[in-house]
């Protein structure tokens, strides 16, 4: 099951330049919420500081406190087990190229040392099954490679390697800009049902895809988060001028 | 920034106000009709009616087209639907000022009488609250919209004094009946104006606001939707 997420005073900074100010936000488990806003505002360092891939950039650090159910990822736990609870997911479909389609499932698994074949079996099946892309490769799970298969193929495949490590969160940084509309409406027809198991954050450029798959939604401009709500009332009533002006076009 | 649809927007503003002028004009022209006995007047409405009704089907097109073409959101998106309600409201003013001329064409048949209502009062009352309506449009002003709400009532309230009036004259005079009876009638059509009036100011609210004022809720029953759109 999903958990919530609590960000306190978090803010984050690349060598001397500050990229986040004292962001405030819950989320509640098992929905999804959209992070929106111009390039540059922020938001991607946000998700990358939920799972601790900010501080992979040299120079980069965070500070403030964000809490995943009861998990503390700043203070006392291990980058390595916080990911392990926090699955991401990237811009453009990012799968082994020389393994096969159930060694890119398998992988994060077989990294931590799980090698029960048939367990592996059944998460790897049920894995495809969550990601919506089972039926599609059941008959070559072994004998095509990952990069073999279709973009939007690709990134379900991503999103099976994700889920396969059974976390409570999933992160989805622009899941679908490299994406077809077919694929795109795949993607977003998983989230839906994903949102059942797993708290999703998803950013996007995509106003319409916000509006179309997240029950909350944060608009980020400078580093600031600037209004965060329902995403209905993002889309129609918005609170703050700046995010009208963002969402109807008036600026960026 | 979008240009390309923001300059939509503008020429959907534009063909909307045209469409406003064009129903305000034929409600003015009905009642000038009916004050002075006017035909001419009245055949004008009748003929205006084929305008009002091709600039509503083309202003819903073109509504169409943004929501379809552009996706807009928050102020962008309640302007348009606010625009496709008022467009329809227009269309059914241009309605009623037919209704109102062909009353006119009836009576100028018939012998004047000299009826206990004030036609003239009631007719400047509503026009007055067609065009306030068509003002909080072109300034985008809320307040200005809640003040046609508040004009409804005494509209109203003319009516009901007319039917009481019109139905006394008639069972006092009967030769009178059809007089009163089409005055009644056009009073009734008046009235069906302010209702359109009224929710072309709504609609108004709804765009500026986001608030939905429709029905009179009582305020603890309204949307908590305070838009930041509100005191541009």
């Amino acid at each position: 099951m999903g958990v919530g997420i609590q960000v306190e005073k978090l803010n984050a900074y690349f060598g001397k330049t500050q990229a986040l100010h004292d962001i405030n936000i819950t989320m509640a488990a098992n929905q999804c919420t959209a992070v929106i806003g111009p390039s540059g505002c922020g938001k991607s360092t946000f998700v990358r500081c939920l799972n601790r891939m900010h501080e992979t950039v040299p120079d980069a650090r965070a500070t403030g406190r964000v809490r995943i159910g009861e998990l503390d990822v700043y203070n006392g736990t291990s980058a390595v087990a916080i990911r392990r609870r926090i699955g991401m997911v990237f811009q453009k479909p990012n799968p082994f190229p020389t393994m096969s389609i159930y060694d890119n499932v398998a992988a994060g698994l077989k990294l931590n040392g799980f090698h029960e074949r048939k367990k592996l079996d059944e998460i790897v099946e049920r894995s495809l099954q969550l990601s919506a892309l089972w039926n599609e490769v059941k008959d070559h799970l072994k004998k095509k490679s990952g990069a073999s298969l279709s973009g939007g193929q690709q990134q379900r495949l991503c999103i099976a390697r994700a889920l396969a490590v059974q976390p409570e969160v999933l992160l989805m940084d622009e899941p679908c800009s490299a994406l077809d509309p077919i694929s795109t409406g795949k993607i977003e027809e998983l989230i839906f049902q994903l949102k059942e198991r797993f708290t999703i954050v998803i950013v996007t450029h995509n106003m319409q895809q916000a509006s179309r798959v997240a029950e909350f939604t944060g608009f980020f401009l400078l580093g600031e988060l600037i209004e965060f709500d329902k995403t209905t009332k993002i889309f129609t009533t918005p609170s703050d001028k700046r995010t009208e002006d963002y969402i109807t076009g008036r600026f960026g | 920034m979008r240009s390309r649809f923001h300059q939509g927007l503008d020429d959907l503003r534009a063909r909307l106000l045209r469409m406003g002028g064009l129903a305000e004009q034929a409600v003015d022209r009905a009642c000038q009709g009916y004050i002075e006995r006017d035909l001419a007047r009245c055949h004008m409405v009748l003929e205006g009616e084929t305008q009002i009704n091709i600039a509503e089907r083309e202003i819903d097109e073109q509504a169409f087209d943004l929501l379809a073409m552009q996706q807009p959101m928050a102020v962008d998106l309640r302007f348009i639907l606010a625009v496709t309600k008022i467009n329809s409201d227009l269309e059914r003013v241009g309605d009623q000022a037919v209704n109102i001329a062909e009353r006119v064409m009836d009576m100028v048949e018939l012998p004047i009488a000299d009826l206990p209502v004030d036609i003239a009062r009631m007719a400047a009352a509503v026009s007055a609250m067609v065009r306030r309506a068509l003002e909080s449009f072109i300034e985008g002003k809320a307040e200005l919209a809640q003040a046609v709400l508040e004009m409804d009532n005494v509209v109203d309230r003319m009516k009901d004094e007319a039917f009481i009036s019109l139905v006394k004259a008639m069972n006092e005079r009967p030769d009178i009946t059809r007089q009163a009876l089409d005055t009644l009638l056009v009073a009734r059509n008046l009235e069906r104006v302010a209702d359109h009036a009224t929710n072309i100011a709504e609609d108004v609210i709804f765009w500026v606001r986001g608030a939905d004022v429709r029905h009179n809720p009582p305020p603890e029953e309204q949307p908590i939707r305070q838009s930041a759109t509100e005191g541009r």
